[in-house]
């Protein structure tokens, strides 16, 4: 088990495991935390998977791990490892089984003092708009040939549809569509679990949370958004549902036998990978595309629906109940990316899993009004604490592979959290607090509380002490609506 | 000793995911234990009737392999046909399970599993028989 002895500071907010820790290691682990974050992820294994991560075949030096970092399964969450594509891996499980889990923001003109007595209605309508809970089956069963559609056309497919804007578009990762998706390397299981899941929310961590605007850190970027401090927002936090987890689950299993094919040696089943360049890793990659596209298509169509059920909620009440899309961008994903490395430019494939893209000013990959600014960045904390928008900076560039932090990262196991926390009471407890809460089940809502969750406040300011984000706005929960 | 103590399971600390210790006398029972402890963990409630019976056959690379093939079809079977089962006979060669399963249409789940990991995942003998422990996606 690696100490705390093991561990160099570089900073207050950056520390490292060398390469020379473990003879098995391929580049160093750089850590974004404080010593007080740090001290507590010796409590679980992130660090341990980290440094397994920074053993794969062609990963460049280091394997970075974010403040919200915790255990997961072969790799930890909150990690972010870049692999060669000349001779490098492409790892499923160190993208996750939700592929592309990411979060949508929509902001609105509707000032929170307006809409504080609809606030109630308003998490009723959401909750009925948009379907959530265990394997929920939504309005939109398509075909096989329109699921293929949608892995190809990510969220053009609802644009097509008229179920979202050009702006809508402009303003997603990617404009909302992977290139070189290819459903044809989509098994029929997948495709079976896909069909009738689009525009479904799910279960677990995923949420809808209505927001209050409270504070402003950056006019210049809070007003190219479209954020004004004291108005409602809209976060959606979902992925792309049984498709993705069944497409992971395949490639996993399948993968366990390129691992022999191609002699790769690694100290955990999970980490299972093939060469990029390879059949095995190019299936994947396109598979893992189409699951993206369906992630970005299934928030578009989240998003439609919450829209409608705004109309329904503030049409006649307040003056403009247009929710305009801020942005939406991956937290689970692979991304084939040039980085600059030892002043050279390198290809690489960027698996963050758990972890934003945060690139700094002047990528051409950003709508033109970010260009200048960055990209934005979103971080859903845990129900009842607060919500942040962040841009990437510069240094997240040089530092973290343009990368930052994905959440309030977990501290306490889903089954002690539901010895010691009442789903009921939390829930009460959260009323009380003028947050409307509407939750499929108790003992999932106890599961997901505020006290399993890392302070979002402390991850935030590590990012930000670490130059890797730079804070635009905090959004304080007013309704939350899970599955 | 009884058969009850030779076999069996128990949820085990994990930060986000959900993990399960299984062991029994042999591999045939250690997957009927693997199956039941991850529809205890998901809070599965079968309806008594009507009754059901699914044929699942599953390939990998070894006994590992099985597993986590067997439970993630199950998995699969649960959402897609809103099923789960209570007996299985399982025959298993090298690379192959053949598994005769037999159960019901699910009347209540807590929390569905996303998929089952090969995380850290190992069958080890021991001085009773076999014993792993299985790491699940939530």
């Amino acid at each position: 088990m690696v100490r705390l002895q093991d561990i160099r500071k570089i900073n207050d907010y950056e520390w490292e495991i060398p390469a020379t820790y473990r003879e098995d290691m391929r580049a160093s682990v750089r850590l974004f935390v404080t010593r007080r974050l740090l001290e507590a992820s010796l409590e679980d294994l992130s660090l341990e998977q980290a440094i397994n991560a920074a053993t794969l075949p062609g990963v460049v030096d280091p394997v970075v791990v974010m403040p919200d970092m915790h255990q997961g399964y072969g790799f930890p969450i909150g990690g972010v490892a870049a692999t060669r594509v000349s001779d490098g891996v492409v790892s499923p499980g160190a993208i996750g089984y939700d592929i592309n889990c990411g979060v949508r923001l929509l902001a609105s003109q509707i000032p929170y003092e307006q809409a504080e007595p609809y606030l109630d209605d308003l998490a009723t309508a959401l909750n009925r708009y948009c379907p959530s809970g265990v394997g929920t089956e939504g309005e939109y069963r398509l075909s096989h040939e329109e699921l293929d559609q949608v892995c190809r056309l990510g969220a053009r497919w609802a644009l097509k549809r008229g179920l979202a804007s050009e702006e809508d578009l402009r303003r997603t990762e990617e404009g909302g569509c992977l290139e070189d998706a290819d459903p044809t390397r989509v098994s029929h299981k997948a495709k079976e679990r896909g069909r009738t899941q689009l525009g479904t929310l799910g279960a677990g961590n995923h949420f809808l949370e209505v927001d209050l605007i409270e504070q402003i850190f950056d006019p210049e970027a809070a007003q190219a958004m479209g954020l004004q401090e004291g108005n409602l927002a809209l976060l959606i936090h979902c992925g792309s549902r049984g498709f993705g987890h069944q497409i992971c689950t395949d490639y996993v299993q399948d993968l366990q036998s390129a691992v022999k094919k191609y002699g790769i040696r690694l100290p955990d089943r999970e980490l299972v990978c093939a060469p990029i360049d390879s059949p095995e890793g190019r299936n994947y990659l396109a598979a893992m595309r189409a699951a993206a596209n369906y992630a970005f298509c299934n928030r578009q169509l989240l998003a439609h629906a919450a829209r409608r059920a705004f109309e329904e909620v503030f049409a006649g009440k307040v003056r403009n109940w247009h929710l305009h899309q801020v942005y939406d961008i991956a937290h689970n994903m692979g991304k084939i990316e040039t980085h600059l490395v030892n002043g050279k430019p390198l290809k690489v494939c960027v698996h963050r899993k758990g972890a934003t893209r945060a690139f700094g000013p002047g990528f051409t990959e950003l709508p033109e009004e970010y260009r200048p600014l960055g990209q934005p960045v979103l971080v859903p904390g845990s129900m009842g604490t607060a919500s942040w928008v962040l841009i990437g900076t510069e240094t997240s560039m040089q530092r973290s592979w343009g990368s930052t932090c994905h959440g309030a990262g977990r501290v306490l196991s889903r089954h002690k959290a539901k010895k010691e926390i009442r789903g009921e009471r939390l829930r009460d407890e959260l009323e009380r607090r003028g947050i409307h809460v509407r939750a499929g089940s108790m003992s999932g809502l106890a599961e997901e509380a505020p006290q399993a969750y890392k302070d979002v406040d402390e991850v935030v300011e590590t990012v930000a002490g670490a130059g890797i984000a730079r804070k635009v706005a905090r959004l304080r929960p007013v309704a939350v609506i899970k599955g | 000793m009884n058969e009850k103590s030779l076999s069996g399971f128990e949820e085990i600390r994990h930060t986000a995911d959900w993990a399960l210790r299984v062991w029994a006398p042999d591999l045939s029972t250690l997957f009927t234990q693997a199956a039941q402890g991850m529809y205890r963990l998901e809070g599965v409630e079968i309806a008594p009737t009507p009754r059901v019976e699914r044929q699942i056959s599953v390939n990998g690379e070894d006994a590992e392999s099985l597993l986590v093939a067997f439970l993630n079809e199950l998995l699969y079977l649960q959402e897609t046909e809103r099923l789960a089962f209570d007996t299985f006979q399982c025959v298993i060669k090298d690379h192959s399970l053949d598994v005769k399963a037999q159960g019901g249409p699910i009347n209540h789940l807590n929390k569905a599993i996303k998929a089952v990991t090969f995380h850290n995942l190992s069958i080890r003998t021991t001085s009773q028989g076999l014993e792993t422990t299985l790491t699940f996606d939530v």
